[in-house]
């Protein structure tokens, strides 16, 4: 199988423009994005690099449509996020979007299998659950509640559960944040096989700078802002990452 | 100086104030209903008693046909017997010009001097008759009210088939009337009963009673023995007619008061502890889920040297707090709705005396009781989680296991949605839980059919006294028996369509030890107005020879079909039979013997005789008849059945009335402190999930159906239960209200079901909706953030 083209000349999925982000809580006022301007584009991994606090979350959820920038505009395709209603928002999500965080975020009451078929279940075009735990590597644990099985593996859950629906776009904060380097290295295997397969433009945060080599481009935010861009042209696959 | 833990206390009440305040209430209803019904009981009871001491009511009542007033210093030879009052009593017919029909009237008599010894009447406006006026009389205070009968008004009464015109000199009050119910009344109807207090000499004049007396009141001496009395008095009186003596609980008024008063005693007893059962499951559900919460700060205390008992202590204290509060809102309340409702009683009643003196006991027992309540509930979370090691406690608690289980089976087979699934495991995850609100809601369903069923009852009995077993318009009381010729007069009556005639007999029925006072009731075979309706609600024939009893009456003296009692007539002629029990009947209002005709009179060895007349009478004609009625001297008394129906619908739709409003406002306030508590406790253990659920693109709709789930699926679950427990609790209520003059069946409609259970599913999703509000509020990203 042919690696699709994942050159900075393909559609941008996902434009935003400007964006600031002010957090109020009383009188304090912290302004945790400037004006951020970045795009993302189809068949694409970004690797969000910046010092803790510098607004990289903020970002991401403005991205996955989380959370509305203060100003600024968010475009996905043709459609504008800035204005959309908290109803289309949800839409937004549950159609284009997939989330992977630190904290897996799973349902303790559902299984493996379970977990990914409830996004299956509202999707219009996913994949079965167990092809999605297959992809990940966990095609033998499908009936396994997320209490029975290991961080990794529950993050791996988590991703098939993000990528089951077939987004265009798969925002992860921190997902290797809680795991050691052979369960991370298992987990951005899995991201990155389903980016180069399936053609999502993938965002991924990150404190581990060993990571950002395996980035077609690389991001550094510092102080809310976007401090430089680089394209790596030689990315590296993850079991080269050294942790 | 409050310490650090009670400032965090203090703070963790204001914090939790809508749960804290929802399980005071259910807390403080359970406290409230203690106060208030023995506030109510022992009040009544005080104030009772005072009046009945002021007026010197009587211990025993005897009455006679006729006996010489010589014959009193014998009576007061009897021992035990500390005082007596002799009177004549007659039956008397009013005219009123603004009443179609006669209004029937007892007619009393004061002595000719001085005051008498027992059953004082009580001025409350005008005089008492004087004696050299024969004319004068003093009219029962609310009857005279009810026809604005001023001193001074002048009345038209027949008495002993005698016109007379009577002036009203003042209203009195009696301890004898209380309650006061009239000859074929169901309930106090003071339009149409009243009673009148006339000179000795006036009335024994009408009544051809010179010189002698036919009631007869005894006051006993201190440590009497009553039945020892009443067995002289018998004894006595038999050769005078004696009907046979009784003490005060066969006394219309009292025994009515004080079944009254100790159904308050019941209620006082009963709910309180549901209440308490379902507050300290409440304290228990929301203690258990904050301990939760600050598992980890209860480490960090351990681990800066705070013991287990003074963290155990502060969560005590806690749950203490709110047992503080539910006492103090359910002492508050109870006090002022004990307050009023003496003072609505006592107006009902007529008691002139009110004494709202509370004794402290409930006050104290029902705040122990609440602190204990909220301490059980507190204990048993308490317990565990404050004793682990402060290494432990500190870290993150074990996420919830789930187990494959009957649900995924179930989950499969239906094709389930996971978020279907995930509602399920929820309740099987935590089984005590979802028992509470188990037990809470069929709890609340079941106070609520308890109450309702009330009005099932009344439309049941309703149904049997007006309309299956008295189908005739107007009853005639004859002031004489007389033979079968007075049909064929009473037929000739204006508008009379049918009449049928029946023989009264009062009797003592007597098998073994028990006996009962009552009467035997013989009808003419083939009698269509007066019928017998047994248990399915038929019709019963009555039987050729025997006697039927009421299935009360029956289980009383322990008799079953079949078996013979001793009859002893306590009118002419005065002969003991042994009969056997031919049947048991149905009867809800009275408890009367019955018999046919032609079998008592063969017993009784005479022509067959009436002194009761049914009559059913074209509607149109009933003016003209009631005028024709207050003509005739042998009718002693009128009872017009339509009349009677409408007061006795009247005053029972306001007692429903009343106790619905009361039963409704608990039986929701147990649902929406259970349910309100329980969907708060699983929005905090929740709220990560949700914020999740919400992340992956489900609509706030879609989240909130697995909040509001859990609650549907355990409500409607609990719905049946409720049902059965209903059931069973309006059973009891059935035993609680039956007395000797009313056995309530229990009946319960599906609507009545249906009703309850809509309440309670209301009341449920309300208490939900309050809580999915909270739902709405969560900030996806910060609920995400935290790992609580
Ligand atoms: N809800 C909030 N209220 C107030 N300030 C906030 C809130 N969320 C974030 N901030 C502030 O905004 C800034 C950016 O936060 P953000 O979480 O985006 O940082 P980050 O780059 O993701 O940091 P980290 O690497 O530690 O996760 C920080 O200064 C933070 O304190
Ligand atoms: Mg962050």
């Amino acid at each position: 199988m042919a690696p699709p083209a994942r050159s900075l000349s393909s559609a941008p999925v996902l434009v935003a423009k400007d964006v600031t982000r002010i957090y109020r809580t009383g009188s304090v006022e912290v302004q945790a994005l400037r004006g951020v301007s970045v795009e993302l584009h189809e068949g694409e991994m970004v690797v969000l690099l910046g010092a803790s606090g510098s607004g990289k979350s903020t970002l991401l959820n403005i991205l996955g449509a989380l959370d509305r920038p203060s100003s600024g505009t968010v475009q996905f395709r043709e459609h504008d996020l800035t204005h959309a209603s908290e109803r289309a928002l949800t839409q937004f999500r549950r159609e284009h979007v997939g989330f992977v965080f630190q904290f897996y975020n799973l349902m303790p009451a559902l299984t493996a299998r379970e977990n990914v078929a409830l996004v299956t279940e509202i999707s219009r075009a996913p994949m079965r659950p167990e092809e999605a735990l297959e992809r990940v590597g966990l095609g033998h644990r499908l009936d396994h509640f997320p209490a029975e099985l290991s961080g990794g593996e529950q993050q791996r859950v988590a991703i098939a559960r993000a990528i089951a629906k077939r987004p265009e776009l798969l925002l992860c904060d921190e997902p290797t944040g809680a795991l050691d380097s052979t369960t991370g290295v298992q987990v951005l295997e899995a991201l990155h096989q389903v980016n180069r397969e399936l053609g999502t433009a993938t965002a991924i945060i990150t404190h581990n700078v060993g990571i950002r080599r395996i980035a077609d481009r690389v991001i550094h935010i510092s102080d809310g802002l976007v401090a430089r861009e680089e394209v790596n042209e030689a990315p590296i696959l993850p079991a080269e990452v050294t942790w | 100086m409050v310490s650090v833990l009670d400032r965090k206390l203090i703070r963790d009440l204001r914090r939790l104030w809508a749960q804290v305040l929802a399980i005071a209430a259910v807390l403080a209803c359970g406290v409230m209903v203690l106060v208030l019904g023995e506030g109510l009981q022992s009040s009544l009871a005080q104030s009772r008693d005072t009046y009945y001491e002021r007026q010197r009511f009587a211990d025993v009542f005897a009455t006679l046909t006729r006996a010489p007033r010589t014959l009193l210093p014998e009576l007061a030879e009897i021992e035990g017997v500390a005082s007596l009052t002799a009177r004549v009593e007659a039956a008397a017919l009013i005219g009123l010009p603004e009443m179609d029909e006669p209004v029937s009237a007892r007619v009393l008599s004061l002595p000719a001097s001085g005051e008498p010894a027992l059953n004082l009447p009580l001025l409350v406006t005008g005089r008492l008759p004087s004696a050299l006026h024969p004319d004068e009389v003093a009219l029962y205070a609310p009857f005279a009210e009810a026809h604005e009968l001023m001193p001074g008004a002048q009345i038209e009464a027949v008495i002993r088939g005698t016109r007379r015109s009577l002036l009203v000199t003042g209203h009195v009050l009696s301890p004898e009337f209380v309650y006061t119910i009239g000859p074929g009344q169901m309930m106090p109807d003071d339009r149409r009963y009243g009673v009148i207090w006339m000179g000795e000499e006036a009335l024994a004049g009408a009544a051809d009673m010179q010189g002698a007396f036919n009631a007869l009141m005894v006051g006993l001496t201190r440590g009497a023995n009553a039945q020892a009395v009443i067995d002289a008095l018998d004894d006595r009186l038999a050769r005078f007619g004696g009907a046979g003596a009784h003490d005060r609980d066969g006394q219309i008024s009292h025994a009515f008061l004080a079944s009254e008063i100790d159904q308050l005693g019941t209620m006082a007893l009963v709910l309180p502890p549901i209440f308490l059962a379902v507050s300290a499951f409440l304290v228990n559900m929301v203690l258990s889920r904050l301990i939760a919460l600050e598992r980890q700060q209860i480490g960090l205390l351990k681990a800066v040297g705070y013991t287990t008992a003074a963290i155990t202590a502060h969560y005590l204290k806690l749950s203490l707090g709110i047992g503080l509060i539910g006492t103090l809102i359910g002492w508050g309340a109870g006090a002022r709705l004990s307050l009023g409702m003496t003072r609505m009683y006592a107006e009902f009643f007529r008691l002139p005396v009110l004494i709202y003196n509370p004794s402290s006991w409930p006050f104290a027992l029902s705040a122990a009781l609440a602190a204990l309540t909220v301490l059980a509930g507190a204990w048993r979370a308490v317990g565990a989680s404050v004793r682990l090691s402060p290494a432990i406690a500190m870290l993150p608690p074990a996420p919830p296991s789930f187990r494959r289980g009957l649900v995924d089976g179930l989950g499969t087979a239906l094709r389930l949605r996971q978020t279907t699934m995930m509602i399920l495991r929820g309740i099987t995850r935590w089984p005590g839980r979802a028992a509470i609100t188990l037990f809470g809601v069929s709890a609340s369903v079941s106070v609520l059919i308890a109450s309702f069923f009330l009005s099932d009852a009344m439309a049941l009995m309703t149904d049997e006294v007006f309309y299956q077993a008295n189908r005739q318009n107007v009853t005639l009381t004859l002031s004489q028996a007389q033979t079968d010729r007075a049909l064929l007069d009473a037929v000739h009556l204006p508008g009379v369509l049918v009449a049928e005639g029946s023989f009264s007999l009062p009797v003592r029925l007597v098998v073994g030890p028990r006996e009962e006072l009552t009467s035997i009731t013989a009808f003419s075979e083939g009698a269509t107005l007066s019928r017998l309706i047994d248990d399915e609600g038929r019709a019963v024939a009555l039987p050729d020879a025997g006697l039927v009893l009421p299935e009360g009456l029956a289980d009383k003296l322990g008799l079953r079909t079949g078996d013979r009692l001793r009859v002893e007539a306590l009118a002419p002629p005065r002969e003991t039979w042994e009969l056997p029990l031919a049947a048991t009947i149905r009867q809800t209002i009275g408890q009367e013997a019955y018999m046919a005709r032609p079998a008592l009179f063969a017993l009784m060895r005479q022509v067959p005789q009436v002194n009761r007349i049914d009559l059913l009478v074209d509607a149109p004609a009933l003016p003209a008849l009631y005028a024709e009625a207050k003509r005739r001297p042998e009718i002693a008394g009128l009872t017009a059945w339509d009349a009677v129906r409408e007061q006795f619908e009247a005053t029972i739709g306001e007692n429903v009335l009343i106790s619905v409003i009361v039963y409704t406002t608990l039986g929701v306030l147990i649902t929406v402190g259970v349910v309100y508590n329980a969907a708060r406790i699983r929005l905090s253990e929740r709220a990560h999930e949700l914020a999740s659920l919400r992340v992956l693109g489900f609509h706030r709709s879609e989240v909130g159906m697995v909040l509001i789930g859990e609650t549907a699926a355990l409500t409607l679950a609990a719905i049946p239960l409720g049902w059965i427990a209903g059931y069973g609790f309006a059973a009891l209520m059935t035993q609680a209200f039956t007395t000797d003059l009313v056995a309530l069946p229990l009946v319960i409609e599906r609507a009545t079901y249906a009703t309850a259970s809509l309440i309670a599913l209301a009341a449920a999703l309300v208490s939900t909706l309050a809580v999915r509000r909270r739902l709405d509020r969560i900030d996806i990203v910060q609920a995400l953030k935290a790992r609580d």
